[in-house]
C-alpha cells in the first residue's frame, strides 16, 4: 500500500497515492457491501433465493471510491484544504485571499442553488443549499461578533440569555398566542420544553456524582424511580400533596443514594460502573416483582397534580387557580405551571451545584476525581466525600423522579429502564464532564433536537412521503455522539473554570482535568 | 543518650511490614526527634517507602508499635489510625515519590484542599447538614457569609503565604498540571504544610531536580524547620541533599535496619558503605568523592 503522501510531493505523486487509496477503500467497500446491499434475500416458491442487486453495490462502492478520492486530493493531501476556509470561521485565526474566495464563492452558488430549486421545487437540493448557508451564516456572525467585541463575557452572556429565554419564553408565547392567535403548536412546545427541562434537571445532579467526584454512575435512573415512587405511593395511599411530598422523595434518594455508596466505596472506574449498572436494575425489577406496594408492571395511576398554594389547576375543582384569580379555565395554565415547578427544580439544582463547588465538600469532590490517594494523605475522608456525593446527586433525582410522576399521573417500571441511565449519562459526557453550561446543551441538543425530528415535514419532502425521520433518531443519535467526541472528545464545553481566584479567572482546559473513566 | 532522644516525636518499634512470604520491613526501630531532620536512606528497594507508607497509615503494619507525642502530651499509635486521621489528628504530612497533585485544579485550589478540615469545621458540613448541629453554619457557607466566610478568607491567606515561601504566588491561578517538574515539587510540599503537620514526610523531595534546584530545597526545608518548628523525616537518594540538611540518618537495607545515627557516624559506618554504597573500588571511590566534598 502506498501511503498517503507529506507536503511537498508533486501532484503527480499526490495523485497516484490519492488513486491508489481510492482503489482500496473501495475494494474494502465492496467486499463489506456485497453481502450487506449487494444481495437480498426474495421469498419465492421455490423457498428463499438469493436477488443480487448490482446497481445499488456500485452506486454505494461509487461513492466510496469517488468520495475517498475527492478527500484525498482536496482535503488530506491538498497544500490547502477545501475545508480550512469553513474552520477558520470558528476560529480567530487570519482569513488569507485564498479562503475568502472559497468562501465568497459557495456562498455565491448556493444562494444561485436555492433560488433556483425554490423556483422548480427540488426540496433536496433547497435543503442542502439552505444548510450550507446557514452554516456559513452562523460562522461570518461569529467571526464579525469576536472582531468587534473580542473581550465580551460569552459564557456568562450566554448563561444569564438562557435562563432569561427559559423564564420568559412559556408566558410570552402564550400571551402572544392569546392576543394574536397565532396558532403556535403551545401543548406540544411546552410538553417539549418540560421534558428537556427533566433531562437539564438530571443531567446537572448526575453532573455532581460524574462531573465533579468522577465516580461513573450507570444506574443513576434508579434514584429517579425512587422519588417517581415515593412521590406516587405516598399520594395515592396517604393523600399527600406534591409540595409536601417533594422534600420527602428527595431524602428518600439520597438515603438509597448512601446504601449504594457503601458497598461500592472501594471500586472505581469500571467496576464501579458495573455496579451502579445492577444497582439500577435491582431497583426496576423489585419495582416490577413487588406487586402489593408498587402495583407491579400496571403501575401506579390517579397521581395528583401540583397545586398553586393550594389553588389546583383542574377544570372541576372550586375554587380553583382561574377562578380564583379571575380568569378564564385554561388547560395550559396548568401545564405552564408544570413547566415553571421543573424550571425552579432544575435551577435549584445548577445554584446548589455551583455553590457546593465553592464549598469544601465540593472541592473534595474535585480532588477525589483528580487524585484520591492525595486526598487522604491530606486529611480528607473519602468515604464520607464519596457518599456526600451520591447522595447530593441521588438527592437531585429523586426531585426529578416526583416531577416526573407529577406530570406523568402515571408511573410504571417500564419508564426507568438502563436506557434512561444512558442517555442521563450521555448528557453529561456530551455537555463536558462537571460543567454545568455544556449539560444543559447537551441536553437540550439530545432530548429536545431528537424529539423534534419526529416532526419534521421538511425532511419528508426531501426523501419521499414514506421517509419516518423518527426511525432514524438512533442512527442520528449514534452519528452525533461520534462526531462530538472525535471533535470534541472533552464535551461541548471543554474547561473547567476554577472556584477560588488570587489574580484573574482563566478557564482550565479539560486536557489536564481527570474525569470519570471506564 | 542520642540528643534527637531528649525530645521525642516519633518512636518507631519493631516495625515490620509483610506482604505474603516477602519481608519489605523487618523489625525496624527508630525514634524522630521534635524539630529534627531525619533521613532515611537505603539502596532501592530497602524498604524506605514501606516505612513511609506504615507512618502516614496507607499501609497497615503486620508488626510493631509507631507512637508520636503532640508538644501538648496527646499521643497516638499511628498504626492504629486511618490515614486521614494520621493527617488530620496525628498531624503528620506526606509527598509522594511521584508526585501527586490534582493537575487539573489550580495551585491555589490545591492548597485550598489541603484546608479542607479547617473549612469543613467553619461551614458545618456534612455534620451539619445531617446530624442538625451548626446548621446556622451550613446556611451561612451556602450563602457565603459570616463564620464561613472569615475562616475562607484566612485559608486563602495561608494559601498565599506559603505560595510565597516557595516563590510560586505569581502562578497562583495556573492549573497545577501546567507547573514545571521543580515549581510542581515545591507546591506539593507547599501543599503538605497547608495541612499545619507537627511532622513532614518526604518521599525523594530532590528527585529530578538539578543542582540548583535542590540547593533551593535545602534551604526551604531549613527554612521550614526554623521557622515552623516541625520535624521533617525524609527519603532521599541524593547524598547532597541528605549529607547536608539531616541531623540524624537511619539505613535501612533489604529491610533491615542496618544503621542509626548522627551524619557524621552514619557516613564512615562500613556496614553502610559496604550496603549501600556497593563494594566495587570504583562506586566506593565515586560515592566518598560525592559523600566527601
Amino acid at each position: 500500500m502506498i501511503p498517503l503522501s507529506e507536503p511537498g510531493k508533486s501532484f503527480g505523486q499526490r495523485l497516484k497515492s490519492a488513486l491508489a487509496d481510492a482503489i482500496i477503500a473501495g475494494w474494502i467497500a465492496f467486499f463489506l457491501f456485497s453481502l450487506l446491499l449487494g444481495v437480498r434475500t426474495v421469498d419465492k416458491v421455490t423457498g428463499l433465493t438469493l436477488a443480487p442487486r448490482p446497481g445499488l453495490l456500485a452506486i454505494a462502492v461509487g461513492i466510496v471510491v469517488f468520495g475517498r478520492l475527492l478527500l484525498n486530493l482536496f482535503v488530506w493531501q491538498a497544500e490547502h484544504p477545501i475545508t480550512t476556509p469553513f474552520a477558520k470561521l470558528f476560529t480567530s485565526k487570519q482569513f488569507e485571499r485564498r479562503d475568502l474566495i472559497v468562501l465568497g464563492s459557495v456562498a455565491f452558488v448556493s444562494t444561485l442553488v436555492f433560488i433556483i430549486a425554490s423556483i422548480v421545487h427540488a426540496a433536496g437540493f433547497q435543503l442542502v443549499a439552505a444548510c450550507l448557508l446557514a452554516f456559513l451564516g452562523i460562522g461570518t456572525i461569529r467571526r464579525v461578533i469576536v472582531y468587534f467585541f473580542p473581550n465580551l463575557p460569552y459564557a456568562r452572556i450566554f448563561t444569564i440569555g438562557g435562563i432569561a429565554f427559559a423564564i420568559l419564553f412559556p408566558l410570552v408565547s402564550y400571551l402572544l398566542e392569546k392576543a394574536f392567535h397565532l396558532g403556535l403548536p403551545l401543548r406540544y412546545l411546552f410538553d417539549l420544553s418540560i421534558l428537556v427541562l427533566t433531562y437539564v434537571m438530571l443531567g446537572w445532579g448526575l453532573n455532581i456524582v460524574v462531573g465533579l467526584a468522577g465516580l461513573l454512575d450507570l444506574g443513576y435512573v434508579a434514584f429517579y424511580a425512587v422519588g417517581a415512587y415515593v412521590f406516587a405511593l405516598l399520594a395515592t395511599h396517604f393523600g399527600l400533596g406534591f409540595w409536601m411530598c417533594l422534600p420527602v422523595a428527595g431524602i428518600a434518594a439520597a438515603l438509597w443514594g448512601v446504601i449504594l455508596g457503601f458497598p461500592v466505596l472501594r471500586l472505581r472506574g469500571d467496576y464501579l460502573a458495573i455496579v451502579t449498572l445492577a444497582f439500577g436494575e435491582i431497583v426496576r425489577i423489585i419495582l416490577i416483582n413487588w406487586t402489593p406496594v408498587t402495583n407491579g408492571p400496571n403501575g401506579i395511576s390517579d397521581i395528583p397534580k401540583p397545586t398553586f398554594f393550594g389553588l389546583p389547576f383542574s377544570a372541576q375543582a372550586s375554587p380553583n387557580f382561574a377562578s380564583f384569580f379571575g380568569l378564564k379555565y385554561d388547560p395550559l395554565q396548568g401545564i405552564i405551571f408544570l413547566y415553571y415547578v421543573i424550571l425552579g427544580l432544575a435551577l435549584v439544582t445548577n445554584l446548589v451545584t455551583i455553590r457546593l463547588r465553592r464549598l469544601p465538600i465540593g472541592r473534595a469532590w474535585e480532588a477525589m476525581r483528580e487524585d484520591e490517594i492525595a486526598c487522604r494523605s491530606l486529611g480528607i475522608n473519602t468515604t464520607i466525600t464519596k457518599l456526600t456525593a451520591f447522595a447530593t446527586g441521588a438527592l437531585f433525582g429523586g426531585l426529578a423522579g416526583s416531577f416526573f410522576a407529577t406530570r406523568q399521573g402515571f408511573i410504571s417500571p417500564e419508564s426507568f429502564t438502563f436506557i434512561e441511565s444512558a442517555i442521563i449519562l450521555a448528557i453529561v459526557v456530551l455537555g463536558g464532564m462537571g460543567s454545568q453550561l455544556g449539560v444543559a446543551i447537551a441536553a437540550i441538543v439530545m432530548v429536545g433536537g431528537f424529539e423534534a425530528l419526529r416532526h419534521t415535514a421538511g425532511l419528508q419532502s426531501v426523501f419521499g412521503e414514506g421517509f419516518d425521520p423518527a426511525l432514524y433518531r438512533m442512527l442520528l443519535f449514534g452519528v452525533a455522539m461520534v462526531g462530538i467526541m472525535v471533535w470534541r472528545p472533552r464535551g461541548i464545553v471543554g474547561s473547567r473554570s476554577p472556584t477560588i481566584v488570587v489574580h484573574d479567572v482563566k478557564p482550565i482546559p479539560k486536557n489536564l482535568v481527570e474525569e470519570a473513566r471506564a | 543518650m542520642r540528643p534527637w532522644e531528649t525530645d521525642l516525636l516519633l518512636r518507631v518499634q519493631h516495625l515490620t511490614m509483610r506482604f505474603g512470604g516477602v519481608v519489605a520491613v523487618d523489625d525496624v526501630s527508630f525514634e524522630v526527634g521534635r524539630q529534627d531532620i531525619t533521613a532515611l536512606i537505603g539502596p532501592n528497594g530497602a524498604g524506605k517507602t514501606t516505612v513511609f507508607n506504615c507512618i502516614t497509615g496507607f499501609y497497615k503494619p503486620s508488626e510493631g508499635m509507631m507512637k508520636l507525642t503532640h508538644p501538648d502530651g496527646q499521643s497516638f499509635n499511628l498504626e492504629q489510625l486511618d490515614d486521614h486521621d494520621i493527617n488530620s489528628h496525628a498531624r503528620v504530612a506526606r509527598t509522594f515519590q511521584n508526585i501527586r497533585l490534582f493537575p487539573g485544579m489550580t495551585v491555589l485550589e490545591n492548597l485550598m484542599v489541603a484546608q479542607h478540615n479547617v473549612l469543613t469545621r467553619a461551614s458545618g458540613l456534612p455534620t451539619g447538614a445531617v446530624l442538625g448541629f451548626g446548621i446556622f453554619a451550613t446556611v451561612g457557607a451556602l450563602l457565603h457569609i459570616g463564620g464561613f466566610a472569615r475562616a475562607e478568607r484566612e485559608a486563602v491567606d495561608y494559601a498565599r503565604y506559603w505560595l510565597d515561601r516557595v516563590d510560586l504566588l505569581r502562578r497562583a491561578d495556573v492549573p497545577a498540571g501546567e507547573l514545571p517538574y521543580g515549581e510542581q515539587r515545591k507546591l506539593e510540599i507547599a501543599r503538605a504544610m497547608c495541612t499545619r503537620p507537627l511532622l513532614l514526610c518526604l518521599d525523594e523531595p530532590a528527585a529530578g531536580l538539578n543542582a540548583r534546584e535542590s540547593d533551593g530545597l535545602n534551604e526551604l526545608l531549613l527554612s521550614i524547620r526554623a521557622e515552623e518548628g516541625i520535624a521533617l523525616l525524609l527519603i532521599e537518594h541524593d547524598m547532597s541533599v541528605v549529607m547536608r540538611i539531616s541531623d540524624h540518618i537511619v539505613v535501612l537495607d533489604y529491610g533491615k535496619q542496618i544503621a542509626d545515627g548522627p551524619r557524621e557516624e552514619v557516613r564512615n559506618d562500613p556496614r553502610v558503605i559496604a550496603a549501600y554504597l556497593g563494594v566495587s573500588d570504583e562506586e566506593v571511590a565515586e560515592v566518598e568523592r560525592e559523600v566527601r566534598p
